[in-house]
C-alpha cells in the first residue's frame, strides 16, 4: 500500500511540476493545488498507513491508526485551500490588468536600467 | 507557567480582527492599530524581563504534557526578535499615516500588518516544528495581501510570482515535516533535537537538514533561491517594503538558526560547511546587486541579501562569538533596515523618482534627511560605534576562531560594498546641483521624518549602549549553544 501510495504522489507531482512550469497562469494554479494534495498524501503514508482501530484508547487495542498526520493533513488543506483561492482571484485580476494570462509577457522589469 | 509569552502574538490578532469591524473610518483605524501594537510592545518588554529573570518560558496549550501538546516557548532569542519586530511595526505604522494613501488604508491595510506580526511572532515562538509551518502561512498569507494591495500593473505581475514561489516552497516544508516525523516520531522542537540525538543523525536526518535549508533559504534568501526577492520586494509601497525587508526575511533566518543549533547539530562537517559556503556566496551575490543597479529601492534590497549571507555566516561558526554576533547583528540590520528603508522613501517622496541618475542636490533643500540618512548608512556599513560594527567584530572573531580565514575576510571586505553602495546614494542624491523637484508638501515630509528618525536614534543607542545589552546577549546566545537548556525547560516540567 505504500509503494502505490509513494507512486501516486509521485505522478501528483510530476504533474504539478510540468503545469507550474507552463506559461498559462491558470495551468499554474491548478498545477500548485496538485502539488499541495501530493504533499498531503505524503503527510498521510509518512505517518505510516494501516491501524485498523480508531485511536481511542480501549483495552487491548495495539492496531490503532496514528491521529496526528491526519491533523496535520487537516491543517494544511485548509491553508492550500485559502491560499489556492486567493490565487484564483489574483490570476484574474492580473489578467484583467495585464490582458494576458501568458507568464512570458508578466517577466522583466520595467523600471531599472 | 505563565501566558505571558502569548500575548505579542494574541494582541496584535485581536485588534486586527476589532479592525475588520471599521473598513471605512481610516482615523479609528490609525488610533486601534497604534493601541494594539503598544500593547503588544509592553507585553514584550515585560516578556523580555521575565526571561531574563527566570529563563526560558514554556506554555503547554490546553495543559496537554510537552512532547504530545503545541507547547510555545520563548527563550532570549525569540523574544528580543518579537520585541525588535513590535517596535519596528510601530514606526511603519505611523509613517505609513502620510505616506500610503487613505485608498490602501480603507482596504484592510492596517489589519493586514497586524495579521502579518501576528504571524511573525508566532513562528518566533512556536515550539513545534508543525506549527512553526502554520505561523508561516499566517505571515504569508498577510504578505500576499499587502504585496498586492492597491492593485497596480507592476504590483499585480510581481506578487504572482511571489505567491507562486512561497506556495511551492510551502510545499516543500510540508513535505520535510511529513519527512522528519516519519524519521522521528514527534513534532515537538525539544523532542525532536532529543530523538536525534537518540539516533545519532544518521544520513536521512542530513538529507531533512537540507532540505530545510531550501525551505527557509527561500523565504530566508539565500544565495540560489534569492532570486525572486529583488523583484517582489520593489513592487509594494514603502512601507510595506520596510516591513517586508526588515521582518520577513529574518523570519526564515531566525528558523534556520533555530534548527540548525537544534537539531542538526551532531553533524555540522557537512550540514554547516554547506551553510557558510553558501552564506558567502550570498554576500558576493549580493555585492554585486547592490553595485550593479542605479535604483535607490534595488541598492537597498540587495543588501538585505548581503545581510541575510554575513548572519547566517556567523551562525554556521557554532561557537560562542560566531553566534552572539549573529544574534547581535540579525537585531542591528532588523532596526537599520527598517530605518533605511523609511528614509529612501522620503527621498523618493520628495524626489518623485527612485532612479539616482534623476536625482541631486538634495542636502541644499533636505539636509536633516540627508545627515539622519548617513549616519543610518555609516549604521548599516558598520562604522562604529555605531550599531552593526559590534555583530560584524563578533562574527569576524568567531570565524578567526573557527579556522575560516577566508570568509572572515570576505565579511570585512563586504562591508566596504555595503559602504560603498549605500555612499552611492548619499553622492548622487544629496550632492551636485538641485534638480528641479516636483511640488511635494512640506507638512507631510516632516510627519514623514518622525518615524525614520526615531528608528535612526534607536539603532544609534543600540550601537552605543552595547554593554548594557550583552547579558541579554549572551542569554540567547547560551541557549542556541547549549541545546539542553531549551529541552529542559520545555520537557522539564
Amino acid at each position: 500500500m505504500e509503494l502505490l501510495m509513494a507512486i501516486l504522489i509521485g505522478v501528483l507531482f510530476t504533474a504539478a511540476v510540468y503545469l507550474i512550469l507552463s506559461r498559462s497562469l491558470i495551468k499554474i494554479v491548478i498545477g500548485t493545488g496538485l502539488l499541495s494534495h501530493g504533499a498531503h498524501l505524503l503527510i498521510l503514508t509518512m505517518g505510516g498507513l494501516g491501524g485498523a482501530s480508531p485511536p481511542v484508547l480501549a483495552e487491548g487495542v495495539t492496531d490503532f491508526a496514528d491521529p496526528l498526520p491526519q491533523a496535520l493533513i487537516l491543517t494544511a488543506i485548509v491553508i492550500s485551500f485559502g491560499v489556492t483561492a486567493f490565487m484564483l482571484v489574483m490570476a484574474y485580476r492580473a489578467y484583467a490588468v495585464h490582458k494576458t494570462d501568458d507568464m512570458n509577457q508578466m517577466k522583466g522589469n520595467d523600471e531599472h536600467d | 507557567m505563565i501566558n505571558l509569552l502569548l500575548f505579542p502574538i494574541i494582541i496584535p490578532f485581536l485588534f486586527a480582527i476589532l479592525l475588520l469591524f471599521f473598513k471605512e473610518n481610516v482615523m479609528m483605524q490609525r488610533i486601534i492599530t497604534v493601541i494594539g501594537v503598544t500593547l503588544g510592545l509592553i507585553a514584550s518588554f515585560f516578556l523580555l524581563i521575565t526571561i531574563r529573570t527566570e529563563g526560558v518560558q514554556v506554555v503547554t496549550l490546553g495543559s496537554w504534557p510537552a512532547p504530545f501538546g503545541i507547547s510555545m516557548v520563548s527563550d532570549m532569542l525569540s523574544a528580543l526578535l518579537v520585541t525588535t519586530t513590535l517596535i519596528i511595526t510601530l514606526f511603519v505604522v505611523i509613517y505609513s499615516f502620510t505616506s500610503i494613501g487613505t485608498e490602501r488604508e480603507r482596504f484592510f491595510y492596517y489589519p493586514g500588518i497586524l495579521f502579518m506580526v501576528t504571524g511573525v511572532n508566532g513562528a518566533f515562538t512556536t515550539g513545534d516544528i508543525f506549527n512553526m509551518f502554520v505561523f508561516f502561512e499566517v505571515l504569508l498569507i498577510a504578505s500576499y495581501l499587502l504585496i498586492v494591495l492597491g492593485g497596480e500593473k507592476k504590483q499585480l505581475r510581481e506578487s504572482i510570482k511571489y505567491i507562486l514561489v512561497n506556495i511551492v516552497s510551502s510545499a516543500l516544508f510540508v513535505i520535510t515535516v511529513a519527512y522528519l516525523y516519519s524519521v522521528v516520531g514527534t513534532l515537538n522542537m525539544a523532542d525532536i533535537s532529543v530523538k536525534i540525538t537518540e539516533i545519532g543523525q544518521p544520513g536521512i536526518i542530513t538529507v531533512i537538514a537540507v532540505l530545510l535549508l531550501i525551505v527557509f533559504g527561500i523565504k530566508g534568501s539565500i544565495f540560489p533561491l534569492y532570486f525572486w526577492l529583488p523583484g517582489s520586494y520593489a513592487a509594494p509601497p514603502i512601507p510595506v517594503l520596510a516591513l517586508f525587508g526588515a521582518l520577513l526575511t529574518k523570519v526564515g533566518i531566525y528558523a534556520i538558526m533555530r534548527t540548525y543549533t537544534l537539531f542538526f547539530i551532531h553533524d555540522t562537517g557537512f550540514t554547516h560547511e554547506i551553510l557558510m559556503v553558501l552564506s558567502i556566496l550570498t554576500i558576493i551575490a549580493g555585492c554585486i546587486g547592490a553595485l550593479a543597479y542605479f535604483d535607490l529601492k534595488q541598492i537597498i534590497i540587495y543588501n538585505i541579501v548581503i545581510a541575510v549571507g554575513v548572519i547566517l555566516f556567523g551562525a554556521a561558526q557554532m561557537n560562542e562569538a560566531g553566534i552572539s554576533g549573529a544574534i547581535f547583528y540579525l537585531i542591528h540590520d532588523m532596526l537599520i533596515k527598517g530605518a533605511l528603508f523609511l528614509l529612501i522613501g522620503i527621498i523618493i517622496y520628495v524626489t518623485g523618482t527612485s532612479n539616482l541618475r534623476k536625482m541631486g542636490g538634495l542636502m541644499k533643500t533636505h539636509a536633516p534627511l540627508g545627515w539622519f540618512y548617513l549616519i543610518a548608512a555609516f549604521g548599516l556599513a558598520g562604522i562604529p560605534p555605531l550599531s552593526g560594527f559590534i555583530g560584524k567584530l563578533l562574527i569576524a572573531q568567531g570565524a578567526f576562531q573557527a579556522g575560516n580565514l577566508w570568509g572572515s575576510i570576505i565579511i570585512l571586505a563586504s562591508s566596504l560594498v555595503v559602504l560603498l553602495s549605500v555612499m552611492r546614494i548619499f553622492i548622487y542624491a544629496f550632492w551636485g546641483e538641485p534638480v528641479g523637484l516636483p511640488k511635494t508638501e512640506r507638512k507631510s515630509y516632516a510627519k514623514l521624518m518622525i518615524p525614520a528618525i526615531v528608528l535612526v536614534v534607536l539603532s544609534i543607542l543600540y550601537g552605543l549602549g552595547t554593554e548594557w545589552l550583552i547579558p541579554y546577549m549572551t542569554d540567547a546566545t547560551d541557549v542556541l549553544l547549549d541545546p539542553s537548556i531549551y529541552i529542559n525547560a520545555v520537557l522539564g516540567e
